[in-house]
């Protein structure tokens, strides 16, 4: 008589290794999401700094980010523009789907400004005109976080 | 009777080369996506339209009105305070004559003084966020201050 089997049971042992491979992929996928729906930034654009500039402390709800470079261009939702005007069209097309799809009031939306620092202030202004224009109320001037005073250089 | 089976689990190896694939993937991942970004933060400025601002808030304290000059490559050629022009160093001045004027004695933010920045056309942005950074506060031991919160910026003028 052969007794066989008995030598088999030890190798029954689940693989580990798709598993592994899935949780890791998995954590890389969410890292990915994660990076890139936090802020909006654009590396065209460097931002002034100041001691003052604070993270907000809510994040906002659904923000509009314009983007400013220094050499006169905006970016808007991905999209580089060098009209005001296409600015304009741009902004009002989403104020529209606003109004059509939501109950928000344009004045509770907050348009983010990132201009360069080497922008001209005008631009901001008139960027700033725009959507006053279109009825948005609240602005963040962003800049970034600098560890030593500012002022002191000029 | 044999028992050849004995033997048999020592041949277990752990195989290597897929985690070394996953870490390796990983690895590429986080040096494509590294990149040093100098944390940002916000000024927060409610700026309705001129039209509804000036009926709906009838101002009692006087607007205060920060004129920055640029020359024609768009650097600061000067800063007025009022009618008073800031010699050197003139944010540095500009924060403690603001400082005075309001006299954060009454507790930071208390005041609902309103600050106007009317700024050349072709001054570069980095003048403005430095008034806009001395009008609304100041760091002292290690400590942000706030000082006036309502800032705009002056109507472009038409073309």
């Amino acid at each position: 008589m052969r007794i066989r089997p008995k030598g088999d049971t030890g190798i029954v042992e689940g693989d580990l290794t798709p598993m592994i491979d899935m949780t890791f992929q998995l954590i890389a996928f969410f890292m990915l999401v994660i990076n890139f729906s936090e802020v909006e930034q654009d590396q065209r654009v460097q931002l002034p700094a100041s001691e003052l500039a604070k993270p907000p402390s809510a994040p906002y709800e659904q923000p509009f980010t314009i983007h400013l470079t220094r050499h006169d261009q905006y970016i808007f939702g991905g999209r580089m523009l060098s009209e005001l005007s296409q600015l304009e069209s741009a902004l009002r097309l989403e104020t529209q789907i606003i109004k059509r799809h939501t109950a928000k009031k344009l004045a509770d939306v907050t348009i983010i400004i990132r201009a360069d620092e080497n922008a001209k202030t005008g631009q901001v202004q008139e960027v700033i005109q725009i959507c006053q224009k279109l009825e948005f109320e609240k602005f963040a001037l962003r800049g970034k976080q600098s560890e030593v005073p500012t002022l002191g250089g000029s | 009777m044999k028992l050849r089976n004995t033997e048999h689990r020592e041949t277990i190896v752990l195989q290597m080369t897929p985690m070394i694939d996953i870490v390796f993937q990983l690895l590429v991942f986080f040096v494509f996506t590294f990149k040093i970004v100098l944390p940002e933060g916000d000024f927060n400025i409610r700026m309705p339209s001129a039209a509804a601002s000036t009926t709906s808030q009838p101002s009692e304290t006087p607007l205060v009105k920060v004129r920055l000059r640029a020359n024609d490559d768009g650097e600061l050629a000067g800063v007025q305070l009022g009618d008073r022009p800031l010699q050197e160093q003139p944010f540095l001045e500009l924060q403690s004559q603001i400082r005075s004027m309001i006299g954060d004695a009454g507790g930071p933010g208390s005041t609902d003084q309103e600050v106007e920045i009317e700024a050349d056309y072709n001054l570069k942005y980095r003048y403005a966020m430095n008034a806009i950074t001395a009008i609304t506060g100041y760091v002292e031991n290690g400590e942000q201050h706030k000082l006036v919160e309502r800032v705009r910026f002056a109507p472009l003028p038409e073309k």
